[in-house]
């Protein structure tokens, strides 16, 4: 009887957080639903720590020529309010920017930290976080569409449900609310199972379809992280091609903040 | 025991060739022609303990076909580090980069500058050294530095382009010091970020890295300069503000040891536009003024008062091709340069480089000598 009462009251206190589904069916409106959905997303993607995974990014143009480049990505997940995610690129390949490194600091409340390393010259630059729309290393992706895509950076709306490829999926716009954007909008298809983003359709600022992005290749880390390994994006007006396709994953391997501080840049080479 | 990965090797090798555009202004530099110039700079690198432990060679050797001075080889970096919890440790050569502006970089003093290779003073020669850094979430990087072994800065051949106005004795150098060139030198940096800001203050106190040039006579009555080593303490401050594609950048330091206790400042800006003419390209404008209060019996600079102004074009496309253009402006002469790189299929780059003398006042001690010394470089590089 005391215990029932006991588990009652702790019953009562904690709720407990609502399970999926029940964030969906309390959201009345589409805006409400599309960031549940987001939330959902966000969820299960993150609780990794930190993850290093090797990756190559393939460029290919118009007339399918490709060029290559090969880099490691590590992830440090930070869980304080108005940080997000610290990333570090690392590349290997081309040659003559190896061991060029790229360091972010994403935030929630304010614009983003960036560091670059050149190696040659030994020096650590901070750069400017106003580059979002600038492509990255030349390739069909730009900044933002690299950098931890936190909730807290859009405004969603839940359009649909509607199949993709053998999936169920919802469909959700997302408008960026930051500064400096290179899109009016992005729409994205995440699958009803594992809330797992299978597709993202960007439009620039006069509205027109701009590139569309490509999940492939998920695959299931310690019964709980899905990662997709390969990324092919799509540039629908000059048809050109950028396609990542990742090695394994490595969850917490032992990162820490020191790992990711600008100063930690000139030991990487 | 651990099977150990082997060794990653990099590193380039290209060639070099350099054009002058004017006749030389003495008689025994060679004239306008093509000289030929190669370089190369391997790398190997390797850790164990799980990177706890790294070594780090680099090497670099020119070839150079007029200047014999300027065909020389030198180990830029060789050194274990161990780095373990909030501290890391080094022993051996290194290079160390302090600093944010573009035009000049005035807190940088650990590494000597490598003159023969680029008058800009961004190459430097390798420094003996032992090294401790202890990192903090809150503190930033404290890192110390304690220097055994002087370098004494290359200078070109007597007979050769950019030498300056006088040939110099680069064997029979002066030191104050009694040690000489074994004198430990000792430095100190604390550098942090907070928000938008980068900050960093440093702490040199040794022998310095800039040598004074004093005129001397050779038993038939010929001038040259011989090279004069000072100690000196600096303190320095860089502090770079990044606000939207704003950069604001400032280097500031206070010498003594080199004539009167002086002052000298860089301050300035770089701005980014972004999607540059509705294309995939970055255009940074970058404006800088140089201020240094040094007196005549200090080692001579061409920063007294002068102006930097520049544009970089970053096409961000597959090659990463890159335009920088820009001009030091002083009212007793002028330096220009115009750099364009870009990579050529997977691992070969190729670069352009024009730097060139402008209204050269013969008065100016600092940039006479290079008047009629206005050149092109190509550079094509192969990367291991």
């Amino acid at each position: 009887m005391k215990l029932q009462l006991i588990i009652l009251a702790l019953a009562l206190a904690m709720p407990g957080a609502p399970s999926a589904q029940e964030a969906l069916d309390r959201a009345v409106t589409p805006e409400e639903k599309g960031r549940a959905i987001a939330v959902e997303a966000e969820k299960r993607y993150d609780g990794f720590g930190d993850s290093v995974v090797d990756l190559s990014m393939t460029l290919s143009n118009e007339e399918g020529r490709e060029r290559t480049r090969r880099l490691t990505w590590k992830t440090l997940e930070v869980d304080l309010p108005g940080a997000g995610d610290k990333s570090l690129t690392i590349f290997h390949e081309p040659r003559d920017i190896e061991g060029t490194a790229f360091l972010t600091h994403t935030h929630t409340d304010r614009d983003d930290d960036q560091w670059l390393y050149l190696p040659s010259l030994k020096r650590v630059k901070r750069i400017a976080s106003a580059n979002k729309s600038s492509a990255f290393v030349g390739s069909e992706f730009a900044y933002e569409d690299l950098l931890s895509d936190e909730v807290e950076k859009f405004d969603f709306l839940w359009l649909r449900d509607e199949a993709c490829g053998e999936w169920q999926c919802h469909v959700v716009q997302r408008v960026p609310r930051y500064r400096d954007s290179g899109y009016s909008r992005q729409v994205s298809w995440i699958d009803q199972v594992d809330f797992r983003p299978m597709r993202i359709d960007y439009y620039d600022h006069k509205s027109r379809l701009l590139k569309s992005l490509e999940f492939e290749d998920y695959r299931l880390y310690r019964d709980r992280f899905w990662r997709s390994h390969q990324m092919r994006m799509n540039n629908v007006l000059t048809r050109k091609q950028t396609t990542l396709i990742f090695g394994n994953f490595e969850f917490s391997s032992g990162l820490n903040d020191r790992d990711f501080d600008p100063s930690a840049l000139r030991q990487l080479r | 025991m651990a099977s150990a990965e082997p060794p990653d090797v990099s590193g380039f090798l290209g060639i070099e060739p350099r054009v002058f555009l004017n006749e030389p202004a003495f008689a025994e530099q060679p004239g306008s022609g093509l000289s030929p110039s190669a370089v190369i700079a391997p790398e190997l690198r390797t850790d164990w303990n799980d990177a706890e432990d790294q070594l780090t060679v680099s090497l670099f050797a020119r070839f150079d076909g007029d200047d014999e001075n300027r065909t020389h080889w030198d180990i830029r970096e060789a050194y274990w580090r161990h780095d373990r919890g909030s501290w890391s440790w080094l022993v051996g050569v290194n290079r160390v980069f302090w600093g944010v502006t573009e035009s000049r970089h005035l807190v940088d003093v650990v590494n000597q500058t490598d003159l023969v290779e680029d008058i800009d003073e961004e190459d430097k020669l390798g420094q003996p050294m032992i090294s401790v850094e202890y990192w903090g979430p809150e503190t930033g990087s404290i890192a110390l530095y304690v220097m055994p072994g002087f370098r004494e800065r290359t200078f070109p051949a007597a007979d050769a382009r950019l030498r300056g106005p006088l040939p110099v004795d680069v064997d029979n150098a002066e030191y104050e010091s009694s040690a000489r060139d074994r004198r430990v030198d000792w430095a100190l940096r604390w550098s942090r970020t907070l928000g938008n800001w980068d900050l960093g203050w440093s702490g040199f106190y040794g022998t310095g890295r800039e040598p004074l040039l004093i005129p001397r006579t050779d038993t038939s009555g010929n001038l040259f300069l011989v090279p004069r080593y000072e100690v000196i303490g600096q303190l320095g401050a860089d502090i770079q503000y990044t606000k939207d594609a704003w950069l604001w950048k400032l280097e500031a330091i206070g010498r003594r040891g080199h004539g009167s206790p002086f002052v000298a400042v860089v301050a300035g800006f770089e701005f980014t536009i972004y999607g540059f003419g509705n294309t995939s390209s970055d255009l940074g404008l970058l404006a800088e003024y140089l201020y240094d209060g040094r007196d005549d019996s200090a080692p001579p600079t061409f920063y007294d008062s002068a102006w930097f102004g520049g544009v970089r074009w970053s096409l961000n496309d597959v090659q990463d091709t890159t335009v920088l253009a820009g001009a030091l402006v002083d009212d007793s002469g002028s330096i220009a340069i115009v750099e364009a790189a870009r990579r050529m299929g997977e691992s070969w780059k190729v670069a352009l480089e024009a730097r060139l003398f402008v209204n050269v006042d013969v008065q100016n001690l600092y940039l006479a000598g290079y008047r009629k010394d206005s050149y092109l470089t190509l550079s094509i590089s192969k990367y291991l």
